[in-house]
């Protein structure tokens, strides 16, 4: 279709939305190559359900977007027509600090939620390293980050959700208490979603009391097997990490470890990480300054990610050793140099590939994707060129859950509308 | 049946049969046609295979612990008996992981790794006897999951048989992030309606530093309220901090002789962790306990001790048998802030009703545990009392709170089902069984009131089994 075509057009959305809150799209509005014909912004939920069930009827294809940090992620899709934003639903609904509960539009900023919540000395567990990432976003992506070690992931911390489906039903599951178990867990099934089953319009959480002190002990290591060893040191041991991060490049071998808590237990605590580590090298506990800098707060900003190659290997956590060794010798052997960092306690290992060119790029991961996933794990693409996203799919081959993840699809959303193509196994 | 499993594996004798009619919660009653007890993954998937090409309805059961009635069989269906399947396929420390069959015992697991200091956090009180696989289809909570999370943030990994008898593995298992939509986690707490998990991979727990257990009595629920609010308020989280109010004390007194002191509610707060960190927060949390008015503070000064708090708080419904005839248990969930205002109503509603309630209860996640007293022999008194135990439930939604926190709906609550939940809900919800379970056979007519066709019917039109047996409209 066109922008004036038959199948909608910008006055349709902007009599639902408002005439400032529709827009035609930019190149700025691109999904993987494809830039839509129109952005629309609602306001309400009502406003939402109008909009879905506008392009459901015209036949337009929409992909939700939050606060934009994760476009790149997932195939490029097959079509896309309309971008819906939940910029405008960025409000905190609810919060009660007696309940440790919080109920957000999804289209709210998790800085915005960390400051609010700070006030009564609460946070949402959860501190993926992109800035500017809406609380949707964040859910409809899986996004992460270090304290996933101790709060889990954003499925462990979700309570409640409302969605709007593609042809516009506003459904809503879980609750705000933090023990239910009435009805399907349908905040867990849009968790990873990627705007594929429906818009995330609003959400509800589990809130932890914000830590009073922090350290943060480091140990320099010269080995993999070291960085193995280090690990399961500290996952074995009673100390109770925030984060245990690892950063492995020419530059630097380092595992930070992070300790959060009051101050005489994190002093405590810090002191014994510090002795668990001293046989893997030499090791020290970072100034506050210091932390910001090489702690495992730093976000994973490889220079230069802009226009090169970021994958994300998950395996289990206790073959760090293997993780490591397979992608340093699978890079030794094509020229390229990589940069990996990762949640070593979690198993996740993030993956930069630097010089090489692309056809080196492209035989690493396949050559890595087929190791990992033979031994239970996963490699997912999480920023490449389009011309590299040609060649290898996101998320690889899904197990045997393929075809299941494809009825529940085809139920939630039978005609397609969603962000057809970007994700897994083509949906 | 016979052909795949051996002759002591299928059930047909009415006399046995009956033995399997209820669950935990024996309201509800039903025989089911045919009783079998496989004793491997693929026996569970050439069970279901016949199930599915005959249209035959199945029901899988755990240990029958479930309070929900969840595991009620279906009168003209196959029940799915899993408790031979109880083997521990794999203890993985380093990866801090334990493979289980379904019909492993929760409390197996925690005994299995106990030597290399790791335990299974989730604890429900039936975790002596309750499986891990009927946990998994309950999301089963406990007295320490406030701190710890659910069943369902222990679970990794599942291999499940759908009902159309393909075996799918969802959850990444040892590896984190599997690519997709969260399939396990929608598919725990499901009540088995999706499938069957025959392999479960559990996340194990580092025992914590140091654990210190206080008893605390108050000279009511709302004082011991206030000290909820208060050690919550100061930032501590509690590995488990648990209520009982005075009806509650006198029948476990009778039952177990904890030696609890008299008291309109006793609380019983466990902190763990750093050894510093429990220590000062121990030290915050009695003084609180003594600003709410505390009239007593015991601290457990052993393991033992320990164990005796927790075996007055465990023993409590049991002990319910010590002071009434007959007791309903209902679960229902409140936001902790407004449970003072709950147990108010509660306790106007138990004089309305002229019928006693006890109450125990999770305190730390409003999880409330009324137990309605009545005799089932005097004229009307069940029927009043399963009324006013409806009443408690819709109190606590009034309050924006939930139907059920860990017994889950099953068969008992899905009629309240709809003062939660709009059809819209509902109707999403059921997406997913259509998704899991087109043809409805797999645990039909639990969770929703009017379960929602798929509109799928291949080959030639025949009634759908469910519609048949009177348990579905066609909408």
């Amino acid at each position: 279709m066109d922008a004036t075509g038959t199948k909608g057009s910008l006055k349709d959305l902007q009599r639902i939305v408002g005439e400032e809150h529709a827009r035609e799209a930019t190149a700025e509005d691109a999904v993987g190559g494809l830039t839509p014909f129109f952005v629309a912004e609602p306001g309400s939920l009502e406003e939402t359900s109008e909009l879905m069930k506008l392009a459901s009827s015209e036949g337009l294809s929409v992909a939700p977007r939050g606060g934009g940090t994760k476009m790149h992620l997932g195939n490029p899709p097959r079509e896309l027509d309309l971008i819906v934003s939940t910029a405008r639903l960025n409000e905190v609904i609810e919060h009660a600090p007696g309940d440790q509960v919080v109920r957000v539009q999804a289209g709210i900023k998790l800085e915005t939620l960390q400051e609010r919540l700070a006030d009564s000395n609460q946070m949402l567990g959860i501190d993926p390293p992109e800035e500017g990432a809406t609380i949707g976003g964040i859910i409809a992506a899986n996004s992460s980050g270090p304290r996933r070690l101790r709060y889990g992931t954003i499925r462990d911390l979700i309570i409640g959700i409302t969605v709007v489906l593609a042809d516009g039903t506003v459904a809503k599951a879980g609750g705000k208490v933090v023990k239910n178990v009435a009805g399907y867990d349908l905040s867990k099934l849009f968790t990873g979603s990627l705007g594929t089953l429906g818009l995330i319009a609003t959400a509800n959480f589990r809130l932890h009391p914000k830590p009073e002190a922090a350290r943060t002990v480091v140990v320099e290591l010269s080995s993999t097997e070291e960085a193995g060893e280090a690990t399961q040191a500290i996952i074995h041991s009673q100390v109770v990490a925030s984060a245990l991060e690892l950063h492995w490049s020419e530059e630097a071998k380092l595992l930070a470890v992070l300790i959060e808590g009051i101050g005489p237990s994190v002093e405590a605590q810090a002191e014994t990480a510090s002795f668990l580590f001293k046989p893997f090298g030499e090791t020290r506990i970072l100034s506050d300054e210091e932390a910001d800098f090489l702690g495992p707060l730093r976000p994973f900003d490889a220079p230069g990610a802009e226009n090169e190659v970021t994958i994300k290997l998950a395996a289990p956590p206790a073959e760090l050793t293997g993780v490591l060794d397979s992608v340093l010798e699978a890079c030794a052997r094509r020229g390229v140099t990589p940069h990996a960092a990762g949640h070593a306690g979690t198993g996740v290992t993030y993956v930069a590939l630097f010089e090489g060119g692309e056809d080196a790029w492209v035989r690493i991961i396949e050559e890595l994707r087929e190791v990992w996933t033979r031994r239970g794990g996963s490699l997912v693409l999480l920023k490449a060129p389009l011309s590299i996203k040609k060649r290898i799919d996101t998320w690889g081959l899904a197990g045997d859950y393929l075809g299941l993840t494809r009825r529940v699809k085809e139920k939630f959303d039978p005609r397609g509308v969603l962000n057809p193509g970007r994700f897994l196994g083509g949906i | 049946m016979q052909s795949i499993l051996r002759a002591e594996g299928v059930i047909s004798e009415r006399e046995q049969l009956r033995s399997y009619e209820c669950d935990g919660l024996m309201n509800y009653r039903a025989i089911p046609e045919l009783v079998v007890l496989p004793e491997s993954a693929e026996q569970v998937q050439q069970i279901v295979k016949v199930c599915y090409d005959e249209g035959i309805p199945f029901v899988a059961r755990g240990s029958g612990t479930g309070l929900s009635g969840g595991a009620l069989p279906v009168e003209s269906g196959i029940l799915i008996v899993l408790s031979r399947m109880r083997r521990i396929l794999e203890v993985d420390i380093p990866n801090q992981r334990v493979v289980v069959e379904p019909g492993v015992v929760n409390m197996w697991v925690s005994q299995e790794v106990a030597d290399e200091g790791y335990y299974y956090a989730p604890d429900p009180a039936s975790q002596i006897v309750s499986s891990i696989g009927g946990n998994l289809a309950e999301n089963s909570g406990g007295v320490h999951c406030l701190k710890y999370g659910f069943t369902t943030n222990h679970v990794m990994g599942a291999e499940v048989v759908l009902p159309d008898a393909s075996v799918v593995n969802i959850g990444g298992g040892k590896a984190p992030d599997a690519p997709g939509y969260d399939l396990l986690g929608a598919f725990v707490g499901s009540e088995g309606t999706l499938g069957i998990a025959t392999k479960i991979t559990l996340r194990i727990v580092r025992m914590p530093e140091a654990v210190r257990t206080l008893l605390a009595a108050f000279r009511d629920t709302e004082e011991a309220g206030g000290a909820v609010s208060g050690i919550i308020g100061n930032g501590i989280v509690p590995a488990a901090i648990e209520m009982m109010d005075t009806l509650c004390i006198e029948a476990v007194e009778a039952a177990v002789h904890p030696g609890f002191p008299e008291a309109g509610a006793i609380l019983i707060v466990e902190l763990d962790g750093p050894e510093a960190e429990v220590a000062n927060q121990f030290e915050q949390t009695i003084k609180v306990c003594e600003e709410n008015n505390a009239s007593e503070i015991r601290i457990a000064e052993d393991d033992a001790q320990r164990a005796l708090f927790w075996k007055g708080r465990k023993a409590a419904f049991a002990a319910m048998g010590r002071i009434s005839n007959d007791y309903y248990v209902q679960d229902s969930v409140v936001p902790r802030t407004e449970l003072g205002s709950t147990l108010k109503r509660i306790s106007e509603l138990s004089e309305e009703y002229g019928l006693r309630v006890a109450n125990v209860f999770h305190a730390g996640d409003g999880n409330l545990h009324p137990l309605v007293l009545y005799n089932n022999e005097a004229e009307g008194e069940p029927e009043r009392a399963e009324k006013l135990a409806g009443d408690i439930v819709f109190a606590c939604l009034d309050h924006g709170g939930s139907l059920t926190g860990e017994h889950g709906i099953g068969e008992d609550k899905k009629k309240y089902m709809p003062k939660m939940f709009t059809d819209e809900d509902m109707n999403t919800m059921q997406l997913l069984r259509c998704a899991f379970d087109p043809h409805q056979i797999c645990n039909p007519g639990k969770i929703f009131p009017t379960p929602r066709l798929c509109g799928e019917r291949p080959g030639p039109f025949r009634m759908h089994p469910v519609q048949e047996a009177g348990l579905a409209e066609l909408f």
